[in-house]
C-alpha cells in the first residue's frame, strides 16, 4: 500500500514566470490539476517527476524526500517510483510494444519480469499488439501502451499529463473508460493534468484549479463547477455539465427532455451547456430556441462584469448574464423566470 | 506547350532545366568514363596483384578502418559533450572541430608535423621516453585521416543528439532506467541512423585523405602509401597501375554506396 504525496512545488523559471504550489494527494485518490496551457502544470509534472529540481518547497512521497533544496536533497527520476503517461506518449520508436511496457520492468528473475510484462500486456489488451512498432498504433492504442509502460513500472505515485488531448473524440471517450478503470486499481496517489475540465469532472476526486503558476481553487468537481471562486474558474469549468440518456438528440436527465442539435452519440451521455448560452426572460419568449421552460432563481453571484443565476428545477442550470440584464429584468433570487436554450447549444458528450 | 497536370505541375520540365542538369551529371560521368577507357582490361589482373597495388590496399584500409575506429570511440563522446553540455567556450570549441574541413589537407598535415613531429612540443617528449616516431610510419597515417575525417562524425552526430526530443531520454529516466541504460537502450539506437551515416562519410574521407597524409606521414611504398598516394606516385611512372589503383578505389566506394544505400534510406 503506497503512501500519500505531500509536496510544495516552488519552480522559478527564467521568463519571470513561477510555480507555487501546495499539494497533498493521499493513497486511491486522484487529484486533478486543471488549467490552461501555459499556468505551469507540465513544471508540476516534471518536478514531481525529478526532471526538474525544485527551487523551494518540498516533495514528500509515502513518508520519504524526493527533494527539498533546503536540505539540498534530490532523488533523481531515475530513482524515483514515479510513473508518467506523456501527452504525446512518448514511446520509444525504436522498440516494439512489447520492449516498451516492459522497459521498466526490470526487477527479480528474468521468468519474474516475462510473468510481469505479460501481466500488463493482458491488462490492458495489447495481446495484438506486442510486435508492432509505436509508429504503427493508433492513438488510443499508443496511449494504452504508454499507460502500461508506466504502470508496469510499479511507481508509487502517478502522473497522467493530459492523457487524453492528443486523442480523437471517439478513442477519447474509449480511452478514458480505461483510464477510469486503471486508475481505481492503482493504490497510490494519482494526478491527473489537464485543461479539460470534462476529464477533470469525470476522472478526478478532488479539482486543483491552476492559473499563473497559482492554485486559485480547490475542491470537488460539484463546488467548482455551481461555486467557481474567479471568473476565470467560471469561465473554464462552469459549464453545465448534465448526465442523462441520449436518442437522436433527445437527451432525458431525470424525466426532463433537453433538445440537443446532436444526433450523436447516444446512450449514456453528458449534456453541456455554456450558461451564456442560457437566455434568460421574465415572459415566455417567442422564437427559435427548442428548450424553453419556467423556473426559479435559486442564486445571484457576482463575478466583476458578469452575474450568474442559478436555477434547481427541473434542472440544476447557472446562467451567465450581464449586470444590466440583472438590472432591466429585475432580477433576484426567488424571481419567476423564462429559461431558453437554442437546440445548437446543448452539446452531447458520450460518458 | 503550356499543357499541365490537373496538380498544376507541368506535363514537360522546362528545356533548360535539362540541359543544366545534363551537363551536371556529365560532370561526373565524363572523368569516370576516361578512366574507364584507359583502363588495360587485359593486364588488369596482373597489374592488381602487383606489391604497389596490395600494399596500398593493406595501408588505406588499415589507415580507414582505424580512424573510423578512433572517429566513433572519441568522436560520439565530443559530439554528446558538444551537444548536451553548455560549457563555456562551446562555439569556439565547435569551431576547432570543424576548422580540419575548411582548411587545406595539406595545412593540417603541416600542423601535425609541428605538434608531433620529431621536433615536435610532443613528438619530441614522446620520442624521448618511448622511441616511438610517428610521421613516416602507419600510426602517422592513421592519425593524420583521422584529423581529417573525425569532423564528419561528429558534426553528423552532434545534429542527432541535438534534434533528438530530449523527453525520450526523461521518459525512459522515469522508468528507472540510469545514464548509462539511458544512453545504451534510448540514446544511440534513436541516433543509430546518424551515427552510421557518419561513420560511413569519417571512413570514406579517410581513404580518400591525400594531403595531409603525404606532408605528415610520406609516401612510403608498403609503409605509408595509400591508395591516393599510390595513383598519384604511378601518375608518373606507371600510368597503367595508376589507373588499376584509381579503379579499385571507385570499385570500393560504389560498394559501400551501393551496400549502405538500402539502409540508410530505410532507416531514416
Amino acid at each position: 500500500m503506497s503512501g500519500a504525496l505531500q509536496a510544495h512545488l516552488v519552480v522559478q523559471r527564467d521568463e519571470g514566470f513561477s510555480l507555487d504550489i501546495p499539494l497533498t494527494i493521499e493513497p486511491e485518490q486522484t487529484v486533478a490539476l486543471l488549467g490552461p496551457n501555459g499556468a505551469g502544470k507540465t513544471t508540476a509534472v516534471t518536478a514531481l517527476a525529478g526532471l526538474t529540481p525544485l527551487d523551494g518547497g518540498s516533495i514528500n512521497l509515502d513518508g520519504k524526500v524526493l527533494d527539498d533544496p533546503a536540505t539540498k536533497t534530490f532523488v533523481p527520476a531515475e530513482d524515483r517510483a514515479v510513473g508518467v503517461v506523456f501527452q504525446d506518449q512518448v514511446l520509444f520508436p525504436h522498440m516494439t510494444v512489447a520492449d516498451n511496457v516492459g522497459f521498466g520492468l526490470h526487477h527479480g528473475s528474468r521468468t519474474a519480469t516475462r510473468q510481469g510484462l505479460k501481466g500488463w500486456i493482458e491488462r490492458l489488451e495489447l495481446g495484438a499488439l506486442v510486435d508492432r512498432r509505436p509508429a504503427d498504433l493508433s492513438g488510443g492504442e499508443a496511449q494504452r501502451v504508454a499507460l502500461a509502460r508506466a504502470l508496469a513500472s510499479e511507481p508509487d505515485l502517478l502522473l497522467l499529463d493530459e492523457p487524453l488531448s492528443a486523442l480523437d473524440a471517439t478513442s477519447r471517450v474509449q480511452m478514458r473508460h480505461t483510464l477510469a478503470d486503471h486508475l481505481a486499481q492503482f493504490a497510490g496517489p494519482r494526478l491527473l493534468i489537464t485543461h479539460d475540465p470534462t476529464e477533470a469532472f469525470l476522472l478526478a476526486d478532488q479539482i486543483h484549479i491552476i492559473e499563473g503558476g497559482r492554485i486559485t481553487q480547490v475542491g470537488t468537481a460539484e463546488d467548482i463547477r455551481l461555486r467557481p471562486r474567479t471568473r476565470f474558474v467560471a469561465d473554464l469549468a462552469g459549464a453545465n455539465l448534465l448526465p442523462g440518456t441520449a436518442s437522436r438528440g433527445d437527451v432525458v436527465i431525470g424525466g426532463h427532455t433537453l433538445h440537443s442539435a446532436e444526433r450523436e452519440p447516444t446512450g449514456q451521455v453528458l449534456a453541456t451547456i455554456h450558461p451564456r448560452a442560457i437566455a434568460v426572460h421574465r415572459n415566455h419568449p417567442e422564437g427559435s430556441p427548442r428548450n424553453t421552460w419556467q423556473t426559479t432563481i435559486t442564486r445571484v453571484e457576482h463575478y466583476g462584469d458578469r452575474v450568474r443565476l442559478q436555477t434547481s428545477v427541473p434542472l440544476p442550470l447557472t446562467a451567465e448574464v450581464t449586470p444590466e440584464a440583472v438590472a432591466a429584468l429585475d432580477l433576484s433570487e426567488g424571481s419567476v423566470v423564462w429559461i431558453s436554450i437554442k437546440a445548437t447549444e446543448i452539446g452531447i458528450e458520450a460518458q | 506547350m503550356s499543357r499541365r497536370r490537373s496538380d498544376g505541375t507541368p506535363t514537360r520540365p522546362p528545356v533548360i532545366l535539362i540541359v543544366l542538369g545534363l551537363i551536371g551529371l556529365a560532370w561526373f560521368v565524363v572523368p569516370l568514363v576516361g578512366l574507364l577507357a584507359r583502363t588495360p582490361w587485359s593486364q588488369l589482373d596482373s597489374l592488381l596483384s602487383s606489391e604497389l597495388v596490395t600494399e596500398a590496399l593493406r595501408v588505406s584500409l588499415i589507415a580507414s578502418l582505424g580512424a573510423a575506429a578512433i572517429s566513433l570511440v572519441l568522436g560520439v563522446p565530443l559530439a554528446w559533450l558538444l551537444a548536451r553540455v553548455d560549457f563555456p567556450g562551446r562555439s569556439i570549441v565547435r569551431g576547432l572541430v570543424l576548422l580540419p574541413l575548411v582548411i587545406p589537407p595539406v595545412v593540417g598535415g603541416a600542423a601535425l608535423l609541428f605538434a608531433l613531429g620529431r621536433r615536435g612540443f610532443i613528438g619530441e617528449p614522446l620520442n624521448d621516453a618511448t622511441g616511438l616516431v610517428l610521421p613516416f610510419s602507419i600510426w602517422g597515417v592513421v592519425i593524420a585521416v583521422t584529423f581529417v575525417a573525425m569532423p564528419f562524425l561528429v558534426i553528423t552526430v552532434e545534429g542527432a543528439l541535438r534534434n533528438l526530443d530530449p523527453r525520450f531520454e526523461s521518459a525512459a529516466a522515469t522508468l528507472g532506467a540510469g545514464r548509462w541504460r539511458v544512453l545504451r537502450r534510448v540514446t544511440l539506437p534513436m541516433i543509430a541512423p546518424s551515427l552510421a551515416a557518419g561513420l560511413v562519410l569519417a571512413w570514406a574521407r579517410a581513404l580518400g585523405e591525400f594531403g595531409a597524409t603525404i606532408t605528415f606521414a610520406g609516401n612510403l611504398q608498403g609503409r605509408t602509401q595509400t591508395l591516393p598516394l599510390a595513383v598519384f606516385a604511378a601518375l608518373e611512372t606507371d600510368r597503367d597501375t595508376a589507373v588499376a589503383l584509381s579503379l579499385v578505389m571507385v570499385a570500393i566506394s560504389l560498394i559501400v554506396l551501393v551496400g549502405l544505400r538500402d539502409r540508410w534510406w530505410r532507416m531514416r
